[in-house]
Protein backbone atom coordinates (compact mmCIF):
# COMPACT_ATOMS: atom_id res chain seq x y z
CA UNK A 1 0.00 0.00 0.00
CA UNK A 2 1.13 3.55 -0.71
CA UNK A 3 1.16 6.05 2.17
CA UNK A 4 1.60 9.82 2.27
CA UNK A 5 2.61 11.40 5.56
CA UNK A 6 1.98 14.96 6.74
CA UNK A 7 3.88 16.43 9.70
CA UNK A 8 2.55 19.71 11.13
CA UNK A 9 4.77 20.17 14.18
CA UNK A 10 8.44 20.95 14.74
CA UNK A 11 10.98 18.69 16.44
CA UNK A 12 11.34 18.61 20.25
CA UNK A 13 8.24 20.75 20.81
CA UNK A 14 5.60 18.09 20.19
CA UNK A 15 5.55 14.32 19.77
CA UNK A 16 4.05 14.57 16.26
CA UNK A 17 7.37 14.31 14.42
CA UNK A 18 8.42 11.29 16.54
CA UNK A 19 5.09 9.55 15.93
CA UNK A 20 5.27 10.27 12.21
CA UNK A 21 8.84 8.97 12.06
CA UNK A 22 8.03 5.67 13.78
CA UNK A 23 4.89 5.22 11.67
CA UNK A 24 6.86 5.87 8.46
CA UNK A 25 9.75 3.60 9.50
CA UNK A 26 7.39 0.77 10.46
CA UNK A 27 5.33 1.11 7.28
CA UNK A 28 8.53 0.84 5.19
CA UNK A 29 9.73 -2.15 7.22
CA UNK A 30 6.41 -3.87 6.57
CA UNK A 31 6.94 -3.45 2.84
CA UNK A 32 4.61 -0.51 2.24
CA UNK A 33 5.58 2.41 0.04
CA UNK A 34 5.81 5.99 1.33
CA UNK A 35 5.17 8.32 -1.58
CA UNK A 36 6.16 11.50 0.25
CA UNK A 37 6.57 13.04 3.70
CA UNK A 38 5.25 16.60 3.64
CA UNK A 39 6.38 18.98 6.38
CA UNK A 40 3.90 21.79 6.92
CA UNK A 41 3.51 24.68 9.42
CA UNK A 42 6.12 24.35 12.23
CA UNK A 43 6.92 20.94 10.74
CA UNK A 44 9.33 22.70 8.36
CA UNK A 45 11.78 22.96 11.29
CA UNK A 46 12.34 19.20 10.93
CA UNK A 47 14.37 20.07 7.82
CA UNK A 48 17.03 22.36 9.34
CA UNK A 49 20.47 20.77 9.08
CA UNK A 50 21.76 23.19 11.77
CA UNK A 51 19.75 21.39 14.45
CA UNK A 52 22.19 20.23 17.13
CA UNK A 53 20.56 18.36 20.02
CA UNK A 54 22.63 17.09 22.98
CA UNK A 55 24.53 13.88 22.12
CA UNK A 56 22.38 11.72 24.40
CA UNK A 57 19.16 12.91 22.77
CA UNK A 58 17.70 11.68 19.49
CA UNK A 59 18.62 13.75 16.45
CA UNK A 60 15.20 14.11 14.85
CA UNK A 61 16.46 15.83 11.68
CA UNK A 62 19.25 13.31 11.06
CA UNK A 63 16.88 10.45 11.83
CA UNK A 64 14.50 11.60 9.09
CA UNK A 65 17.43 12.17 6.73
CA UNK A 66 18.84 8.67 7.35
CA UNK A 67 15.46 7.05 6.80
CA UNK A 68 15.16 9.15 3.65
CA UNK A 69 18.57 7.96 2.47
CA UNK A 70 17.80 4.29 3.15
CA UNK A 71 14.47 4.31 1.35
CA UNK A 72 14.96 7.17 -1.12
CA UNK A 73 12.13 9.09 0.57
CA UNK A 74 10.83 12.37 -0.83
CA UNK A 75 11.05 14.71 2.18
CA UNK A 76 9.31 17.95 1.21
CA UNK A 77 9.17 21.18 3.19
CA UNK A 78 6.36 23.66 2.45
CA UNK A 79 7.86 26.79 0.87
CA UNK A 80 5.50 29.39 2.39
CA UNK A 81 5.81 27.86 5.88
CA UNK A 82 9.60 27.64 5.41
CA UNK A 83 9.96 31.30 4.38
CA UNK A 84 8.10 32.43 7.49
CA UNK A 85 10.34 30.34 9.73
CA UNK A 86 13.71 30.91 8.04
CA UNK A 87 14.17 27.47 6.52
CA UNK A 88 16.14 28.28 3.38
CA UNK A 89 17.69 26.49 0.40
CA UNK A 90 20.00 27.91 -2.27
CA UNK A 91 17.16 29.10 -4.51
CA UNK A 92 15.23 30.76 -1.68
CA UNK A 93 18.42 32.39 -0.39
CA UNK A 94 19.03 34.08 -3.74
CA UNK A 95 15.39 34.90 -4.39
CA UNK A 96 14.94 36.57 -1.00
CA UNK A 97 18.40 38.16 -0.75
CA UNK A 98 19.53 36.10 2.28
CA UNK A 99 23.13 35.26 3.16
CA UNK A 100 22.81 31.61 4.22
CA UNK A 101 20.99 28.34 3.75
CA UNK A 102 20.02 25.81 6.40
CA UNK A 103 17.98 23.10 4.65
CA UNK A 104 19.28 19.56 5.13
CA UNK A 105 20.43 18.13 1.75
CA UNK A 106 18.02 15.17 2.10
CA UNK A 107 15.06 17.58 2.21
CA UNK A 108 13.73 19.83 -0.53
CA UNK A 109 11.53 22.92 -0.47
CA UNK A 110 8.43 22.93 -2.64
CA UNK A 111 4.81 24.07 -2.74
CA UNK A 112 1.52 22.95 -1.28
CA UNK A 113 0.70 21.29 -4.59
CA UNK A 114 3.09 18.53 -3.49
CA UNK A 115 0.79 17.75 -0.56
CA UNK A 116 -2.25 17.64 -2.84
CA UNK A 117 -0.41 15.41 -5.29
CA UNK A 118 0.72 13.10 -2.47
CA UNK A 119 -2.87 12.80 -1.23
CA UNK A 120 -4.10 11.96 -4.75
CA UNK A 121 -1.31 9.52 -5.59
CA UNK A 122 -1.41 7.64 -2.27
CA UNK A 123 -3.90 5.15 -0.84
CA UNK A 124 -3.79 6.80 2.60
CA UNK A 125 -2.79 10.21 3.90
CA UNK A 126 -1.83 10.05 7.57
CA UNK A 127 -1.55 13.38 9.40
CA UNK A 128 0.50 14.02 12.55
CA UNK A 129 0.26 17.28 14.46
CA UNK A 130 -0.91 19.11 17.54
CA UNK B 1 -16.39 2.40 4.20
CA UNK B 2 -14.46 2.27 7.43
CA UNK B 3 -12.33 5.02 8.90
CA UNK B 4 -9.50 4.96 11.40
CA UNK B 5 -9.83 7.97 13.70
CA UNK B 6 -6.72 9.02 15.63
CA UNK B 7 -6.96 11.02 18.86
CA UNK B 8 -3.70 12.38 20.30
CA UNK B 9 -5.00 14.68 23.06
CA UNK B 10 -5.57 13.92 26.72
CA UNK B 11 -9.32 14.06 27.46
CA UNK B 12 -8.39 16.14 30.53
CA UNK B 13 -6.87 18.85 28.37
CA UNK B 14 -8.89 18.98 25.15
CA UNK B 15 -12.33 17.85 24.03
CA UNK B 16 -11.16 16.09 20.84
CA UNK B 17 -11.92 12.57 22.12
CA UNK B 18 -15.46 13.56 23.06
CA UNK B 19 -15.89 15.35 19.72
CA UNK B 20 -14.63 12.26 17.92
CA UNK B 21 -16.76 9.73 19.84
CA UNK B 22 -19.86 11.92 19.47
CA UNK B 23 -19.56 12.03 15.70
CA UNK B 24 -18.17 8.71 14.51
CA UNK B 25 -20.59 6.10 13.32
CA UNK B 26 -21.05 2.60 14.72
CA UNK B 27 -18.25 0.25 13.69
CA UNK B 28 -15.63 2.98 13.48
CA UNK B 29 -12.09 2.36 14.69
CA UNK B 30 -10.49 4.86 17.06
CA UNK B 31 -6.79 4.81 17.95
CA UNK B 32 -5.58 6.66 21.05
CA UNK B 33 -1.96 7.81 20.79
CA UNK B 34 0.41 10.36 22.35
CA UNK B 35 -1.43 12.06 25.27
CA UNK B 36 -4.63 10.44 24.02
CA UNK B 37 -3.56 7.23 25.78
CA UNK B 38 -4.67 8.66 29.14
CA UNK B 39 -8.28 8.09 28.02
CA UNK B 40 -7.58 4.34 27.83
CA UNK B 41 -6.73 3.96 31.53
CA UNK B 42 -9.02 2.62 34.24
CA UNK B 43 -10.41 4.68 37.07
CA UNK B 44 -10.50 8.12 35.46
CA UNK B 45 -13.41 10.54 35.13
CA UNK B 46 -13.78 9.69 31.43
CA UNK B 47 -13.85 5.90 31.91
CA UNK B 48 -17.69 5.70 31.75
CA UNK B 49 -17.70 7.70 28.49
CA UNK B 50 -15.03 5.43 26.99
CA UNK B 51 -16.81 2.25 28.12
CA UNK B 52 -20.05 3.52 26.62
CA UNK B 53 -18.23 4.13 23.32
CA UNK B 54 -16.97 0.53 23.33
CA UNK B 55 -20.57 -0.61 22.71
CA UNK B 56 -20.47 0.79 19.18
CA UNK B 57 -16.85 1.50 18.19
CA UNK B 58 -13.55 -0.35 18.40
CA UNK B 59 -10.91 1.35 20.50
CA UNK B 60 -7.17 0.85 20.23
CA UNK B 61 -4.29 2.36 22.22
CA UNK B 62 -0.66 2.74 21.13
CA UNK B 63 1.47 0.64 23.51
CA UNK B 64 4.76 2.56 23.12
CA UNK B 65 2.97 5.80 24.10
CA UNK B 66 1.50 4.12 27.21
CA UNK B 67 4.99 2.94 28.16
CA UNK B 68 6.50 6.38 27.53
CA UNK B 69 4.08 7.75 30.13
CA UNK B 70 4.76 5.04 32.71
CA UNK B 71 1.38 3.39 32.18
CA UNK B 72 1.39 -0.41 32.20
CA UNK B 73 -0.96 -2.39 29.98
CA UNK B 74 -2.85 -3.80 32.99
CA UNK B 75 -4.21 -0.29 33.57
CA UNK B 76 -5.96 -0.31 30.20
CA UNK B 77 -9.77 -0.56 30.23
CA UNK B 78 -11.01 -4.04 29.23
CA UNK B 79 -12.09 -4.11 25.61
CA UNK B 80 -9.45 -1.65 24.38
CA UNK B 81 -6.76 -3.36 22.28
CA UNK B 82 -3.12 -2.40 22.78
CA UNK B 83 -1.22 -2.13 19.48
CA UNK B 84 2.37 -1.29 18.56
CA UNK B 85 3.45 0.80 15.54
CA UNK B 86 3.08 -2.26 13.28
CA UNK B 87 -0.51 -2.53 14.53
CA UNK B 88 -1.01 1.19 13.83
CA UNK B 89 0.23 0.71 10.24
CA UNK B 90 -2.06 -2.33 9.84
CA UNK B 91 -5.05 -0.31 11.08
CA UNK B 92 -4.24 2.51 8.65
CA UNK B 93 -4.04 0.00 5.80
CA UNK B 94 -7.18 -1.97 6.76
CA UNK B 95 -9.39 1.12 6.99
CA UNK B 96 -10.32 3.13 3.91
CA UNK B 97 -9.03 6.40 5.34
CA UNK B 98 -7.34 7.90 8.36
CA UNK B 99 -8.79 10.95 10.09
CA UNK B 100 -6.67 12.75 12.69
CA UNK B 101 -8.67 14.67 15.33
CA UNK B 102 -5.97 17.29 15.86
Amino acid sequence: MRFAIQVNEGPYQHQASDSAYFFTKTALEKGHEVFRVFFYHDGVNNGSRLTTPPQDDRNIVERWAELGEQHDLDLVVCVAAAQRRGVVDEGEMQRNGKDATNIHPRFRISGLGQLVEAAIQSDRLVVFGD
Amino acid sequence: MSTLHTVNKSPFEKSSLDACLSRVGAGANVLLLEDGVYAATKGTAVEPRVKQALDSVKLFVLGPDLMARGLSEDRVIDGISVVDYAGFVDLAAENDKVQAWL
